[in-house]
């Protein structure tokens, strides 16, 4: 596809508005992360492959160095944003109630935050020695 | 009654479900399975943050036989949803929307999803 390929009209673009309130925004971010989440999942199972049975202090100069703590850090976030946007999906399709939905929705946003600050924060932890 | 001609949606109880159908369902099932699933890696990486005795801890947890089998689970997951994923950015791009290349990628798809959970096992093993 050419970039000059627009599915949204410039006044909807201007709002925001589109049938889910933003247009294809979501889409192309679930899309974004889905293809970024390819080479960084194959690297994670390689990665995790490599350290079953790893005692305490390999995983520690695993971790320590510089780029297995960035790369398991942006693996872990872009699968929390792409999981996120994926149930929000679910969520809207199957739950019809606004105030379920909307606690539903707000829980699961909160929850994808919570998980992703506390395993980057466990990553920095190990990485810098505990 | 009198005959309508509008399309039915499928009975889910007495509709048997297309392979490609299935297929459609189960991308759901492992992303729903898949998110569910990182809390057991927010739980690992916790406990490598908390120190050596709640790693070793984590380490038994995940090792037993159930958590073994959580964790193959949580491979054949991701590789089902990984090879799909890829499926569905093909569909994204234009391409193989006749029922027979859906049929044809589905069976790639389960194939190389296979190959890869067989793969990783073996390997790892
Ligand atoms: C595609 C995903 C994964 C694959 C293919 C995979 C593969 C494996 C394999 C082959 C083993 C060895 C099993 C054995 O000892 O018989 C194993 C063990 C283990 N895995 Fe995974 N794994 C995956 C995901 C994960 C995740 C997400 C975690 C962390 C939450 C994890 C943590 C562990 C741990 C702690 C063990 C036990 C290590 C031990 O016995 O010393 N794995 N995994
Ligand atoms: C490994 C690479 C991955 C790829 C290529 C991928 C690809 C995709 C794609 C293309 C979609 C959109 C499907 C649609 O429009 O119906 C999607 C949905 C989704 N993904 Fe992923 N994904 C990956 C990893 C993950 C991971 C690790 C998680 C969870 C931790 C996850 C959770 C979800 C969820 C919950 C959905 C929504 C499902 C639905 O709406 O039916 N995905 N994925």
């Amino acid at each position: 596809m050419g970039s000059d390929v627009k599915l949204r009209s410039a006044l909807g673009r201007a709002r925001g508005l589109g049938s889910a309130r933003e247009g294809v925004g979501h889409f192309y971010a679930q899309r974004a992360t889905a293809i970024g989440m390819i080479p960084l999942s194959l690297w994670f199972v390689i990665s995790v492959i490599g350290l079953t049975h790893a005692d305490y202090a390999t995983l520690l100069d695993w971790v320590g160095q510089p780029l297995n703590a960035t790369l398991l850090s942006l693996t872990v976030l872009t699968a929390m944003y792409h999981a996120q946007l994926g149930v929000e999906v679910v969520i809207a399709d199957y739950v019809h109630g606004e105030t379920l939905k909307f606690t539903l929705l707000t829980a699961s946003t909160m929850a994808a935050f919570l998980l992703g600050a506390a395993m980057v924060v466990s990553i920095l932890k190990v990485a810098v020695g505990v | 009654m009198t005959k309508r001609d509008r399309p039915l949606s499928p009975h889910l109880q007495i509709y048997k479900m297309p392979f490609t159908a299935v297929l459609s369902i189960s991308h759901r099932i492992t992303g729903v399975v898949m998110a569910v699933g990182t809390l057991v890696l927010a739980y690992w990486l916790i406990s490598a943050a908390y120190g050596p005795d709640a790693y070793a801890t984590a380490q038994a947890v995940l090792g037993s036989v159930p958590g073994r089998l959580l964790l193959f689970g949580w491979s054949v997951a991701l590789f089902y949803h990984l090879c799909n994923g890829i499926r569905h950015m093909f569909w994204d791009a234009g391409m193989g929307f006749e029922i027979r290349d859906a049929v044809k990628s589905g069976y790639i798809t389960v194939g190389a999803a296979l190959a890869l959970t067989i793969l990783a096992w073996a390997i790892g093993v």
